[in-house]
């Protein structure tokens, strides 16, 4: 690659800002020290001018000294008004006074609420499905990373098992198979048993379930860096065998979940298990009919594949990551769901709409027009349950605003809630002929499915985590980490997709506009895939706080406190009595 | 209600609005293409070599950035002289039991479509060598260098296949750059990539979206279409944007005696049907032919080649360059 251009690249060039800012203040520091050193030899030389002024004073100017000391350190007893009595406050109207002993640099958020009693073995599940989860967004996004700095070094390595068509699945189905799905499953293992009103149906399935899945990922991922996939459909790589394992894994799960349903102690099925539920048999239906070994030659590849993909991310991820809002979200406002019959029209809704669209990634192809057509009507008719469902969010969340700036998890919902309507609208506008001319095949596609499955899923399964774990173990990650992770991850979403969507707006219009090669279209690209790379590093950054945040939410070890409140005192000196009496 | 309260009707009846509808939209049109289209009747399916060939591309996920599929919209016209048709993949079948049908129609454009590649780029020189290492020929490509479907060795064996690799991509091998049968599959794979022509008398679908024809200035120099531009998508890739070509593979046009020369048949006759008259460079195949160039668009060609680099020879007139394509259309075809 040529040096000399690349320096004339903005992105470049704030990257080399970025390096010279610890080298400019390191320079700065240095100056400071020097200085000091300075200073301090000329100050000692006028002390021992000034020492030899002390051995000269009089008696009579000691004692005016003096004096006026005493003067000077005249106070009140700041009790002229009050009095020595004790005051008491026997209603205990004054509660949870902060004292301020330090400045404050992080604004304290209100602690999670205290743990209501769950089972210690779903517990243990449901951190191990968390844990699981974490490890593959970091093992995923980790391949991301690298796959992103291949746009920008594609000789960064030559080895097969790591070149970019081999990683890029790898990356894709590591954080859809292993950190989103995981998340989920693990969630809804809090979810359902909580909104039925008793114990899970089995534990024992739980974990199967979880071996199931993160043995998919594990084989799928070695088998794609081998070079051994399923044939090119996207989300679709990994072979059969390896995706029957995970279609097992969510078959024994549903049928735990619909177990415990049935047995619910509750009349109604909250609307959350209907999400959650359709979820998990909606996908079980799609892979069957995308993954069964014997049909889809030809074109009917092509529209099962459509049909697939769009129905993976609308279908199961966001099928289940409602079903959970819908359960979160009104628990961690501590009010109902603004309106439920509006939850129930956009279940339905999406249902009828959302199964349509699939071919909408193959409009101008050789598929029928017809269900071209159907596809682009079945993107507008989405317009419908993204803003019933959104004004649902958003009106439960009105009149608790407040709330979000003395939460750490709240924001985390607020961007998801956001980006999925944001997002979602904008699939429906790339579906239409216009843009979908410029767009289409640019990476528009990969800037939207960052913003939707980034934006949307990972934020809320962020939000929902940082709500759940505390009230499971009982211990809080560090505010100044999470707040960390939050905006990395913003931001870094922003830097990621915001030039790739305008590069690529270039990029299609020069394809349209024809009258340039391609050469230049892919060289256009080059600051864009810079900045998706920088913003890339930044979520990926994100993503290890996070995974911090999780370890110190779940670690064993528990921290020395000394009990400040009352309460905790009694207690423990209660516990310390009946400690000596045992002794 | 009562319904929404049951859950076992609850969830059947989700169900079954999903699976009714998924019936409608996907796996009734999917039989319906699956039975009812066949490939066209010059179809040719791939020789063992480019099917092998093709699941090295499978392996390798190539398909993330190529698609295979040129749509009805005017700006794919780049990628073929027909729009695709559902025949076009109804040749292609399950790979195996354990894999899927790969009709590669993909979904992103990060490289070029390659539907027609094998007719737009079929040399073999040219596509080891970018396969080998894509910056060589294509400097500001970003694809993967595939080193590993070659081999080094000392010496030559009486089949193998060298590859000419420029200093600068060498990377301190001293040895013989070798072609494994995998890397000559894929690239029989990609010269098999031709779109099948349609039967006599049957008119391609239109291309959609077309740009208003904007009206040019009489005179006939400024009437010819871009040279540049034309050099870049037919002549770059081999001779380069510096027109001197890469030593050992592809000459050079800069200061080419063919080019300067007034031999203007020769040099027509070149584009059109290609070259092999020099052992010490790549075979060049029939650009002109193989991509249906007109004889404005080999004269704007032309033209560029003369005055470019440094070149500075007499231009040729469309009428001059028309009457010799006119004949090497009337000798080929005897």
């Amino acid at each position: 690659m040529e040096t000399k251009n690349i320096f004339s690249e903005s992105g470049i060039i704030i990257t080399l800002l970025l390096i010279a800012i610890p080298i400019i203040v390191a320079s700065i520091l240095v100056i400071i020290k020097a200085k000091n050193i300075l200073n301090n030899f000329l100050k000692k030389k006028e002390l021992e001018k000034f020492n030899e002024y002390l051995k000269g004073l009089s008696n009579e100017e000691i004692q005016k000294l003096e004096q006026r000391k005493k003067e000077l350190e005249f106070s009140l007893s700041n009790n002229e008004l009050a009095g020595d009595s004790t005051p008491t406050d026997i209603k205990g109207l004054i509660d949870n006074v902060s004292e301020t002993s330090s400045l404050r640099f992080i604004e304290q958020k209100k602690k999670s609420q205290t743990r209501p009693y769950i089972e210690p073995d779903l517990t243990k599940l449901i951190l191990w499905y968390l844990g699981c989860a974490t490890f593959w967004l970091l093992f995923g996004t980790t391949v991301g990373e690298y796959v992103g700095i291949k746009f920008v070094a594609p000789d960064v390595d030559h080895y097969s098992w790591l070149s970019f068509g081999r990683l890029r699945p790898v990356h894709t189905n590591a954080v859809f198979w292993g950190w989103a799905s995981l998340a989920m499953l693990g969630l809804a293992y809090y979810v359902i048993p909580r909104v039925s009103n008793l114990p899970i149906a089995s534990i024992k399935t739980g974990y199967r379930t979880l071996i199931l899945i993160n043995t998919s990922v594990i084989l799928g991922s070695l088998f794609l860096m081998a070079g051994i996939n399923n044939g090119g459909g996207e989300y679709r790589e990994y072979i059969w065998p390896v995706m029957a394992l995970f279609g097992i894994g969510v078959i024994i799960s549903l049928k735990n979940f619909y177990k415990t349903i049935a047995k619910r102690t509750t009349k109604e099925i909250y609307v959350s298990n209907w999400y959650i539920i359709s979820a998990m048999m909606f996908l079980l239906v799609i892979a069957i009919i995308a993954y069964w070994p014997s049909w889809q030659n030809g074109l009917g590849e092509t529209i099962i594949q459509g049909y697939y993909m769009h129905q993976g991310v609308g279908m199961w991820f966001m099928l289940f990551n409602l079903g959970l809002m819908y359960y979160f979200l009104p628990q961690q406002l501590n009010k109902p769901i603004y309106s439920y019959s509006l939850g129930i029209l956009a279940f339905w809704v999406q249902i009828l709409f959302y199964t349509l669209i699939g071919t909408h990634h193959f409009i101008f192809s050789a598929i029928p027009w017809w269900l071209q057509t159907v596809a682009i009507v079945g993107s507008a008719g989405m317009i419908i349950p993204v803003v019933a469902g959104t004004t649902n969010f958003l009106m439960t969340f009105k009149g608790s605003w407040y709330k979000l700036s003395g939460s750490y998890t709240l924001p985390f919902y607020l961007i998801g809630i956001i980006f999925y309507f944001t997002g979602s609208l904008q699939g429906t506008a790339e579906a239409f002929k216009f843009t979908n001319l410029v767009w289409h095949f640019t990476d528009f596609t990969v800037a939207h499915s960052h913003l939707t499955m980034y934006g949307i899923i990972c934020f809320m399964l962020w939000g929902f985590i940082y709500t759940v774990v505390p009230r499971l173990t009982g211990k809080e990650p560090p505010q100044i980490t999470v707040g960390a992770h939050f905006w990395l991850a913003l931001i870094g979403l922003l830097f990621y997709t915001f030039p790739l969507m305008y590069g690529s707006t270039l990029r299609g219009l020069m394809w349209m506009e024809g009258t340039k090669s391609f050469i230049e279209s892919v060289e256009l690209m080059a600051p864009y895939w810079l900045w998706r790379a920088i913003g890339g590093s930044l979520m990926w950054l994100s993503h290890i706080l996070f995974a911090y945040n999780f370890y110190v939410m779940v670690k064993k070890k528990v921290e020395i406190e000394i009990p400040s409140s009352p309460k905790d005192i009694l207690i423990a000196k209660m516990v310390l009595e009946n400690q000596e009496v045992t002794n | 209600m009562e319904f929404f309260d049951n859950h076992k009707t609850l969830f059947r009846t989700a169900l079954g609005l999903f699976v009714g509808l998924t019936i409608i939209v996907a796996i009734m049109p999917a039989i319906n293409n699956q039975e009812n289209n066949a490939p066209l009747p010059n179809y040719e399916p791939l020789s063992q070599e480019a099917y092998l060939g093709k699941k090295i591309f499978i392996d390798n996920g190539c398909v993330a950035c190529h698609t295979q599929q040129v749509r009805n919209v005017d700006m794919d016209k780049v990628w073929g002289s027909r729009p695709g048709m559902p025949a076009d993949y109804a040749g292609i079948d399950r790979t195996d039991f354990w894999r899927n049908t790969a009709t590669l129609m993909g979904t992103e454009r990060t490289g070029p479509d390659l539907t027609n590649i094998g007719t737009r780029q079929p040399s073999l020189a040219w596509n080891l060598l970018h396969l080998y290492q894509p910056r060589a020929v294509v400097e500001k490509s970003i694809m993967p260098a595939y080193s590993w479907l070659f081999e080094i060795k000392t010496e030559l064996g009486e089949k193998d296949v060298e590859v000419v690799v420029p200093d600068a991509y060498r990377k301190g091998i001293s040895g013989r750059i070798v072609a494994t049968q995998e890397a000559l599959n894929l690239v029989a794979y990609l010269q098999s990539l031709k779109q099948t022509p349609l039967p006599d008398g049957k008119t391609p679908m239109e291309f959609l979206y077309k740009k208003k024809e904007i009206p040019v200035a009489n005179g006939n120099t400024s009437s010819l279409p871009d040279g540049k531009l034309l050099y870049t998508n037919n002549c770059m890739s081999c001779h380069q944007a510096n027109g001197e070509g890469l030593k050992g593979a592809f000459p050079p046009l800069k200061g080419s005696p063919i080019v300067l020369g007034d031999d203007l048949e020769l040099f027509v006759n070149i584009i059109m049907l290609g070259y092999d008259a020099r052992p010490e460079y790549a075979v060049m195949n029939a650009v002109g032919t193989d991509n249906n160039l007109t004889p404005e668009e080999v004269t704007a060609i032309i033209n560029h080649e003369k005055t470019s680099w440094g070149n500075n020879a007499k231009t040729v007139t469309p009428e001059e360059v028309k009457k010799i394509m006119d004949f090497i259309k009337l000798t080929s075809k005897k």
